[in-house]
């Protein structure tokens, strides 16, 4: 499968994922730390991709969403952007709602 | 030039700034002294006015094309129109620590 795909698989799959540099358990990044830990605060599961542990994705991820940086969050198939605004959408209550929201429906 | 006026003078001819800090963050991080790798931008204006962080975040992305593609490393953004600004006591949050998983 082109590198394309897979990735639009990971996104089209999961209501909710982080592209990051490590894992939540292991994060290699600060930005990428903070984001994981705003998704983990609201309490549904979520995917990662390790950016470092795949070549592939970390090279043309940025094409995928036109995003040059990461991590890169998805929620619901669509990019919501990288850590700077998964925080303050978490600060403001709109994060949680938004997963719950997309959680809720791929369960449903 | 540095990158720092760089994007400074991009940032500054971009938009229409009331409010503009770019702050050279590397030397938080696992580069030599001096490098300009890691930046924040705190940027105010009212182009941003009904536009969603991620468009925001966009434009800017756009302006910096050059720098984010290859010459820095990370970039933090924190973007507010005056109205948000005005309410925002605080200023910017700070960045997160390094965690030292440099590739890229």
């Amino acid at each position: 499968m082109d590198v394309m795909e897979r990735i639009d698989q990971v996104v089209k799959s999961n209501p909710v994922v982080i592209f990051m540099k490590g894992t939540p358990q292991m994060p290699q990044c600060g930005f990428s730390m903070r984001a994981a830990q705003a998704l983990q605060a609201c309490g549904k599961e979520f995917a990662h991709v390790n950016v470092l542990m795949d070549p592939e994705i970390f090279e043309n991820l940025p094409r995928y969403a036109d995003w040059p940086t990461f991590p890169q969050i998805y929620i619901n198939g669509e990019l919501i952007g990288g850590c700077d605004i998964t925080l303050e959408m978490y600060q403001q209550g709109e994060l949680q709602k938004m997963i719950d929201e997309a959680v809720n429906k791929s369960t449903a | 030039m540095s990158i720092q006026s760089d994007i400074e003078q991009k940032l500054a001819t971009g938009v229409n700034a009331l409010h503009l800090e770019v702050v050279n963050e590397s030397n938080n991080h696992n580069v030599p002294p001096g490098s300009e790798s890691h930046f924040k931008v705190t940027l105010v204006s009212d182009d941003f006015e009904g536009k969603t962080l991620i468009n925001r975040h966009r434009m800017i992305n756009t302006l910096l094309a050059e720098e984010v593609s290859g010459k820095i490393h990370a970039l933090a953004l924190h973007t507010y129109t005056s109205q948000e600004w005005a309410k925002n006591t605080n200023g910017a949050p700070l960045s997160p620590p390094c965690l030292g998983g440099g590739k890229g």
